[in-house]
């Protein structure tokens, strides 16, 4: 049993915002019976790493919690964007969780079996550059067997890996769970392939959600990098020459298209998404998302408003506080199309 | 182009890699150019091979949950994806080997864990890498190592017997499921080689008798090159 397969997981809801703003409520189980042939899905086949790593800030003595929230330079498990805390773990909220001793490049820190230096901050006690020493292979060796999964106060139980891998998860570089993908099984694909809807696949370093910081939250989501693999590419051309839709299982897979895909045309390669897909962005590549319940404020919600209007945004809300949507990332389903301009 | 299908740049994962028929596989791919990652349980073994292949060795059990995804990951990053796993780690249950009714539940237990469990776990933790190997056009390949113990009664060999039974029906199913994912499940039968777990099983076999573990590796490699070469025009096929 994990996290996101609890008893009560079949049971899981799925609201539907259409291209007309008119709102429907499904089973989630409904979803491989949703979107028409000639359509492509694209979900993030990100693997989740286990982020949040426990340790020493050597000079003071006193105990921190690192929290991994970027590749410096991609896949080398040696350097870091990290958020730090101070004493505690994830079962204090991040917004009462003390700061760490003050932080100063150069600064040693231990964690477990690993050996880290602050190599600076970035304007804000909270957030630094770490390297870690060693080789690249032993480094990600220490930090599978030392860190554990990111999680938040609302799941009591600490999290495993196998919790924080969707079905689909392949590829580990992602820092929290592209928890969207927490909605596909093996069976949905089936019902898809079936029914002639594609499916496809890319890789992105999805990042924190949340930091308890009002100041660095509203500096997320922090430059994530991604690939976008031939065959990705491939059917995403197939799927716009058919007229189809790409429908993107959660906001990563959206920040990674509308990045490599910024004159219409999704690229094969690596890049780095960078910035806020907020009210007004035009999107180029993708017509509808699949992600979890969000609030006004945080970045995924605003990126909804590249799909939807406030008016539609708002009736969402409001079915999904009467209906009683469970809004945490092994919660329910929201599915917001792109609305006729 | 099909008849140019080789090892080389292939993601392989071998579990068991540091002794038997595991060892050999690993040896065997490392010079086909292949990029190959092996666990085993060891330190010490793994770094010795490690050092002898250059193939990239990770320490861990496959009998037990929490090392599944570590192992997992490990692969994953190192190779930058996987197209073939080979799970080869096995365990003979109780030795010297005994009457099924002479077995502990535990011993039973443990081999049910080790060879049925612990290839459902990898396998499941890897199918994701496997389903995208698949869709890249790569492959996609899942061969479990299977004996003739698996098909045949023989006494004293229960706890194994009945582990390997349920692993070589899992892969049969697993195979009929994962097709139109494009990922293939393999379950072959080396035959009885000179290797440490044939001598814990019986002690006095004449080695001269035995296959060599290098040739049923050579031989595990071919259908494994025989299985990607049935993939490639089948993907071709499926091209729009």
């Amino acid at each position: 049993m994990t996290a996101a397969d609890r008893i009560d997981r079949p049971f899981a809801k799925l609201l539907v915002a259409n291209h007309d703003g008119v709102i429907s409520q499904l089973p989630r189980a409904a979803l491989s019976s949703l979107f028409q042939p000639g359509d492509l899905v694209v979900a993030n086949e990100a693997a989740t790493l286990p982020a949040s790593l426990q340790g020493v800030h050597r000079p003071t003595g006193e105990p921190i919690e690192a929290r991994l929230a970027g590749w410096l330079s991609f896949r080398d498990p040696t350097r870091f964007v990290a958020v730090v805390f101070g004493a505690g773990d994830y079962r204090m909220t991040t917004e009462d969780r003390a700061p760490p001793a003050p932080l100063a490049a150069g600064d040693r820190l231990e964690f477990g079996p690993l050996i880290a230096s602050v190599e600076g901050l970035l304007n804000h006690p909270r957030l630094v550059h770490i390297s870690f020493a060693g080789h690249p292979a032993s480094v990600m060796s220490g930090l599978v067997r030392h860190g554990r999964p990111i999680q938040y106060a609302h799941i009591p139980e600490p999290l495993r890996l196998w919790d924080v891998w969707t079905k689909i998860a392949a590829d580990p570089i992602a820092f929290e769970a592209p928890s969207a993908g927490f909605a596909l099984d093996w069976r949905t694909l089936k019902g898809w392939r079936e029914r002639g809807v594609g499916f496809a696949t890319l890789s992105h370093a999805a990042g924190l959600s949340s930091t308890g910081d009002a100041a660095l939250d509203r500096r997320l989501p922090f430059d994530e990098f991604y690939r976008i693999s031939e065959a990705c590419a491939s059917a995403i051309e197939g799927a716009k020459s058919r007229s189809g839709r790409v429908i993107a299982i959660g906001t990563s897979v959206v920040r990674a298209l509308e990045s490599a895909g910024t004159d219409g045309t999704v690229r094969a390669g690596e890049g780095r998404a960078s910035g806020r897909i907020a009210r007004g962005a035009r999107l180029r590549v993708v017509g509808a998302i699949l992600t979890g319940v969000h609030q006004p404020g945080e970045s995924h919600y605003e990126l909804l408003r590249a799909f939807a209007d406030d008016k539609v945004l708002d009736r969402v809300r409001a079915a999904v506080e009467e209906r009683g949507y469970r809004a945490h990332e092994f919660g329910d389903s929201l599915l917001i199309e792109r609305q006729a301009a | 182009m099909l008849n140019n299908i080789n090892l080389k740049r292939m993601r392989i994962a071998v579990t068991g890699g540091t002794s038997g028929l595991g060892s050999a596989l690993v040896r065997n791919l490392a010079a086909s150019r292949a990029r190959v990652a092996f666990v085993a349980r060891r330190a010490q073994l793994v770094e010795l091979v490690s050092r002898e292949t250059n193939a990239c060795g990770i320490v861990g059990d496959v009998g037990i949950k929490e090392d599944i995804h570590a192992m997992a990951l490990e692969i994953g990053w190192n190779l930058g994806g996987l197209d073939v796993l080979v799970n080869n780690a096995s365990s003979l249950g109780p030795t010297p080997l005994k009457l099924l009714a002479d077995t502990e539940c535990e011993e039973l237990h443990e081999a049910l864990v080790v060879n049925v469990l612990g290839p459902f776990r990898l396998t499941k933790a890897l199918f994701g890498a496997l389903a995208a190997s698949a869709r890249d056009g790569r492959g996609g390949i899942v061969i479990n190592i299977s004996s003739d113990a698996a098909v045949s009664a023989y006494p004293g060999w229960g706890a194994y017997g009945a582990a390997k039974a349920a692993l070589s029906h899992m892969t049969a199913i697993w195979a009929e499921e994962a097709r139109d994912e494009g990922v293939r499940f393999l379950s072959l039968d080396p035959g009885d080689m000179d290797t440490p777990l044939h001598a814990l099983a019986v002690p006095d076999a004449d080695p001269a008798t035995l296959k060599r573990p290098e040739d049923a590796a050579q031989e595990i490699v071919a259908s494994m090159l025989g299985a990607l070469r049935e993939y490639a025009p089948l993907e071709l096929a499926r091209r729009p």
